[in-house]
């Protein structure tokens, strides 16, 4: 391999010599030491293993890493300034873009930050949809990681059972709410419809293959020497950097912080109803967020599964008026998502559209470790800790 | 839970840990702190220019606020209209002309705004804000305290202009190095929005009857779609 020293932006030197006046030169060099100095790898935007448009500038001596600067902004839609000319019903249209794996998780707190606004509640029924159908796109979306994560090192079967066993999910989601990926059912005050006939059965049932799958994701990819090998005390995020990074949701689950919004923030939807646990672990590699996820997509199945059997009954709107006006106020509704904290801090003047919304987005903060985790590793590694920090670009450019 | 539909629970304007917040947060910044208020359970308070890397030495070190959970600008002036009044047009919200300010209020009209949480105490978070004069939109930099401030002060720079001292390179984080202007500034027009009616409008068809239903007199989105179909 050949290594250059590029020079930095900015100090490009002036080439006004003959390059044959010194060939003399460049054979004497072939018995010194070879030059090592630094190269500049440009990843992305468009390389196969960055999920997108996200583009890594590392600069390498040998195969080490010695920096790296994620360039970002190559999907900026402007969600921001968008909503400042949106009403609140079209922009729950706008937000289910942000996170696309996770529609449904990404209205939620857009929509109970309206509800506080206006101080209504949806009703139980509604709530527990809610919190069902949450749980559900968390599932889809950590089967996909589960599959994709065996992809990146070089292991293709776990894509193609993860890709089936999402499929089955996005299929109950698509019988209640009518799309796959951008369901768009929320509604302010409560849901859009109720459960279409047969589905608690159907979902049951999946819930149970579900279960079964990650046994299997276990047998085959967390068992797997060569994954271990490739993950174990790879890409270490210790906790309190994590956290000062807001890096959040599984990433830092998987450092050692026990810390999840559905148990440890505001209380929303019912997840205080239920019997479940948070789990972490200690170790901050790409092996435990791995284990991490996969462990969360059990719970997840075991949470609906239990919600089925408790849900109530009842109607599913409160009542709204049909113009909705948000009274003047801020909120801020931050949500536990597949990805980590999803948060809306709404500040409305009291007409039919927020005056400001800051999105705070989870792969956002979750990627802005990555010049510190990435220093000091070896190119390939870098692969796999991307894809273990399981990041969306919609979610990192909004 | 509600026990009825559209019945509410009472939200108190501090929650029990943010009264707590508050009071030690008083005690630390004294008089660095120019108002204070609470958002459905959230305490927020608004600083002083010069305590804005303190108050968050504060958050992060007396009051356990290990996370940063985002940093990101206010501009308070009113949203300019993009719809004509009495145009029937209700896609776009009209906005209130006047300016006024949120929670624990602002001096002028940019402002910054923080929230720090902690990851070992439940609900426990700050809300901070800090004026910034117009003339003037310097503010300290957090990201010695908080390394992730690093690129939300990135962000807060190219969408508003603020300035953060401190910072190890301030350049543009989502938009194009070239990039002139500080689009998320009430005064940056929102262009796709004001050359091109909503297009949902265009959908609506004229009532028989109704003017614009005329063959000449129709409007030109009416005459548009015609063009369209035609094609």
């Amino acid at each position: 391999m050949t290594t250059t020293d590029l020079p930095t932006p900015g100090e490009l030197p002036e080439i006004a010599v003959d390059p044959a006046a010194f060939r003399h030169l460049a054979d004497a060099q072939v018995n010194v030491e070879l030059d090592t100095g630094d190269m500049v790898l440009n990843i992305g935007p468009q390389h196969p293993a960055t999920h997108g448009t996200l583009r890594l500038v590392v600069r390498l001596d040998g195969e080490r890493v010695v920096s790296a600067d994620p360039i970002i902004g190559y999907m900026h839609r402007g969600y921001e300034k968008l909503t400042e000319f949106r009403t609140y019903p079209q922009i729950t249209t706008l937000i289910n873009r942000i996170d696309w794996l996770s529609s449904f998780a990404n209205e939620v707190p857009f929509i109970q930050a309206a509800e506080h606004l206006m101080t209504i509640e949806a009703p139980p029924r509604a709530q527990y949809l809610r919190t069902i159908l949450t749980e559900l796109s968390r599932i889809a979306t950590f089967l996909l990681f589960l599959g994709e994560m065996g992809l990146q090192v070089g292991a293709i079967t776990p894509a193609f059972y993860g890709f089936r066993d999402r499929e089955y999910v996005l299929n109950l989601i698509e019988a209640v709410t009518g799309g796959r990926f951008h369901p768009n059912f929320n509604r302010i005050g409560g849901i859009k419809d109720d459960l279409p006939w047969g589905w608690i059965s159907e979902c049951r049932a999946v819930m149970n293959k579900t279960l079964a799958s990650c046994d299997e994701f276990d047998d085959l990819v967390v068992g797997n020497p060569i994954f271990q090998k490739r993950t174990r005390s790879i890409g270490i995020i210790p906790q309190e950097l994590g956290a000062a990074y807001g890096v959040s949701g599984s990433n830092l689950r998987a450092s050692g912080v026990d810390w999840d919004l559905r148990r440890d923030g505001p209380k929303y939807l019912v997840y205080d109803e239920l019997d479940w646990r948070v789990w972490t672990h200690p170790d901050g590699d790409s092996f435990s967020r791995y284990w991490v996820r996969l462990q969360e997509t059990r719970e997840s199945a075991r949470m609906v599964l239990q919600m089925l059997d408790q849900m109530p009954s009842g109607p599913l709107m409160a009542k709204v008026p049909r113009i909705i006006k948000v009274p003047e106020g801020e909120v801020f509704v931050n949500t536990e998502n597949p990805l980590g904290e999803m948060g809306y801090y709404v500040i409305s003047k009291g007409a039919t559209g927020p005056f400001r919304t800051k999105i705070r987005s989870a792969s956002f903060s979750n990627v802005s470790i990555l010049p510190w985790v990435l220093r000091g590793v070896y190119v390939p590694d870098i692969v796999t800790i991307l894809a273990s920090l399981y990041f969306i670009l919609g979610d990192i450019d909004r | 839970m509600a026990e009825s539909p559209g019945a509410t629970e009472a939200v108190p304007a501090l929650r029990e840990q943010a009264v707590d917040a508050l009071t030690r947060l008083q005690a630390e910044l004294g008089d660095s702190i120019v108002e204070h208020d609470g958002a459905f359970g959230d305490v927020v308070v608004r600083v002083r220019r010069d305590a804005w890397r303190r108050s968050a030495q504060v958050c992060k070190e007396g009051l356990g606020c290990d996370y940063l959970s985002f940093i990101a600008g206010i501009d308070w002036m009113p949203t300019p209209a993009v719809v004509e009044e009495g145009s029937g047009d209700t896609s776009t919200p009209a906005q209130p002309k006047e300016q006024t300010y949120g929670v624990a209020g602002s001096d002028g009209r940019y402002q910054l705004l923080a929230l720090v949480e902690s990851t070992r105490r439940k609900s426990w978070r700050v809300i901070l804000k800090t004026d910034l004069p117009d003339d003037d939109l310097h503010a300290e930099s957090w990201v010695s305290l908080y390394p992730g401030a690093d690129w939300h002060e990135r962000e807060a720079w190219e969408m508003y202009g603020f300035v953060f001292d401190g910072h190890p390179s301030l350049r543009h984080l989502y938009l194009p190095s070239e990039f002139e202007g500080h689009p998320l500034r009430k005064d940056y027009p929102l262009l796709a929005r004001e050359v091109k009616p909503w297009p949902g409008l265009v959908d609506v068809e004229p009532m028989p009857g109704e003017p614009g239903d005329g063959d000449d007199t129709t409007s030109t989105e009416t005459t548009a779609i015609e063009a369209g179909e035609s094609a």
